[in-house]
């Protein structure tokens, strides 16, 4: 169980970054398509507000492949 | 518990959390359920579709803004006390809700109008990012180990309540604000629609009143007399990676998958029936209202199960059933709400008229619209529009372009009572979800820094990853318009990522001892 920990790990380092660029390919091919302000402020915030979260995955990932999630903490006295 | 004074203690401390949480999740809701009238008021008048999707914008700025609401009053929480820190949510919330009721509408102020609501709806956002992680840990740090699922899980169903008395006040008065139903809905469009905003004001006042009579967390208490309280939540929440580590776990191992269940299951379910289905307004809502009604003891129901075999699996097999079955479930709405097969009553066709729009696709053509009122056997009530699309260019001209749609579906007796149990099976999956998590979230935290830690994934997770569902499903049905259906993606594959890292990486483990 730990080694699928692991190798997760590192399928969600690359998630976050894939994520990141296919978001920008639709909100650059949706400007395109319709250039209104409306649609210019909708995802520039998705894109704003996903970049922060992609970079959580990354850590997440990273901890998850250096087998930080191996074992859970039983008490705060571990935190 | 040990003996009755301590079992009513315990009831007085969810009292006094859940109402004032219930109407912070009023306030917040009511902008949501008036959406599309919001738009006619605060934005300019374009095509119903921008309108909507800008106002969902505004909605969307309140949700994304809570986990920012969340670190603010987390850490306020975390240095002087749970009571004071949702004390002041409460007002917060209040005020800005009953500050949007005032707001001239964009045809009196112009541009100011719908920056204003924005800037509300932001405070809105702030405040309920303050509220349930401490309404959450407040309950938490009373209730007994082996109980804390089943008393946390009273909080968890505040959030759907509150969306119920949401639609319930907008309905009633909607109906009566005259004794003809057409022109109450007139009024109700034109200015009664401030009525909710303005009624919270009042429920509000009860709740303060309710919480200031209420002492503070026991456990705050004595980490206070100890000198234990923490000088820096935010520090040391996120800037060690022991913590932080746990919140990074929380957040894309159970609140991510929770939070776009909850919003698919009654935000999205309501908005797919009043804009994809085009049932009628009050219809798709008192669909939901009965879902809510039937559903809503189940929260407790998994969250004292959850005392009993743990929060994990309860909460993922939720999430791997709504995966599972979301596209299955929504076209059933699509099916059940097509006018295929339904006989027209003869003689009771009534025109209501046409007239001549341009083009929301291209600014050149215009489309006109002849609507009638179409009767059937069956009961059912639809409008049918005739379209025909008018080409500007002339070597289109010649062209015929026609398309028949339906709208404001009132649906027969038989059909509406078709929905409840589908509506009710997501509010279900709703349930599962979101019973346990409460307690889940609370054992996962060192006393110290508990709001602060719980409070940030908690509100991306729903803030965010739940809060923009109806907006990115929204989106993707205009981006793939041939499918009704694919605006489902976004949850199903937030919903499954999360149900691989919770499966994977959490512990089924209950932690008996949350006073540390």
């Amino acid at each position: 169980m730990n080694q699928l920990k692991k190798g997760l790990g590192i399928i969600w380092m690359i998630l976050g970054p894939v994520t990141i660029y296919y978001l920008i390919k639709i909100a650059a091919e949706e400007i395109a398509k319709k250039p209104g302000i409306d649609t210019k402020i909708q995802w520039a915030v998705f894109v704003v507000i996903f970049i922060p979260i992609a970079i959580g995955i990354v850590i997440f990932g990273y901890y998850a492949f250096k087998g930080e999630y191996d074992r859970l903490p039983e008490s705060s006295k571990e935190i | 518990m040990t003996n009755g004074s301590e079992s009513k203690k315990i009831w007085q401390v969810i009292a006094a959390s859940s109402v004032g949480t219930l109407i912070e999740w009023y306030d917040f809701y009511i902008f949501g359920s008036l959406a599309t009238v919001i738009a006619d008021q605060f934005f300019p008048k374009a095509n119903p579709t921008a309108a909507l999707l800008s106002t969902l914008a505004t909605f969307a700025a309140g949700f994304i803004v809570r986990p920012f609401g969340a670190l603010v009053f987390g850490r306020l929480g975390d240095l002087i006390g749970r009571k004071y820190t949702f004390l002041l949510t409460l007002v917060l919330m209040g005020g800005s809700t009953f500050a949007i009721g005032l707001v001239p509408g964009y045809a009196t102020i112009g541009f100011a109008a719908p920056l204003l609501v924005l800037l509300l709806r932001l405070l809105q956002g702030l405040a309920l990012g303050g509220e349930y992680g401490g309404a959450a840990t407040y309950v938490a740090e009373h209730a007994p180990a082996n109980r804390r699922g089943y008393f946390t899980s009273w909080i968890q169903t505040t959030a759907t309540l509150g969306l119920f008395l949401s639609l319930g006040v907008i309905l009633i008065t909607r109906h009566f604000l005259a004794p003809d139903l057409t022109t109450s809905i007139q009024r109700f469009n034109d200015w009664g629609w401030r009525i909710p905003f303005w009624a919270s004001i009042l429920l509000v006042v009860v709740s303060i009143y309710i919480r200031l009579r209420m002492n503070e967390s026991p456990l705050f208490e004595k980490l206070k007399s100890e000198g234990k309280v923490s000088v820096n939540p935010l520090k040391e929440s996120f800037g060690h990676k022991a913590n932080l580590k746990m919140v990074l776990l929380a957040l894309f191992g159970a609140t991510m998958g929770q939070g776009v269940v909850w919003y698919t299951g009654q935000f999205y379910a309501q908005s797919f029936l009043e804009n994809t289905c085009k049932v009628d307004f009050d219809q798709s809502r008192t669909i939901l209202i009965w879902g809510i009604l039937f559903a809503t003891p189940f929260f407790v129901v998994f969250g004292g199960w959850s005392d009993k075999i743990g929060r994990k699996w309860i909460m993922l097999i939720g999430m791997l059933l709504a995966i599972c079955t979301y596209q299955y479930i929504f076209k059933q709405f699509i099916n059940l709400t097509a006018p295929t097969g339904k006989t027209e009553l003869t003689g009771h066709r009534k025109d209501l008229g046409e007239k001549t729009i341009v083009s929301p696709n291209n600014k050149n053509d215009s489309l006109h619209r002849h609507r009638w009122q179409v009767h059937y056997t069956d009961g059912a009530v639809f409008e049918e529009v005739k379209v025909d699309t008018l080409f500007a260019d002339p070597a289109r001209a010649a062209i015929t372009k026609s398309a028949i749609v339906y709208e404001n579906k009132k649906l027969d007796t038989s059909t509406y009572r078709k929905l409840i149990p589908w509506i009710f099976i997501l509010i279900l999956y709703v349930t599962m979800v979101y019973g346990p998590i409460a307690a889940f979230l609370v054992e996962l935290f060192p006393t110290r820094i508990r709001y602060t830690s719980m409070s940030l994934p908690y509100h991306i997770g729903n803030g965010v990853f739940g809060g923009l569902t109806p907006f990115i499903a929204t989106l993707l049905t205009t981006i793939n318009v041939s499918d009704k259906l694919s605006g489902l993606w976004y949850p199903i594959i937030i919903g499954a990522v999360c149900l691989v890292i919770g499966a994977v990486y959490i512990s089924n483990r209950i932690d008996p001892n949350v006073n540390d």
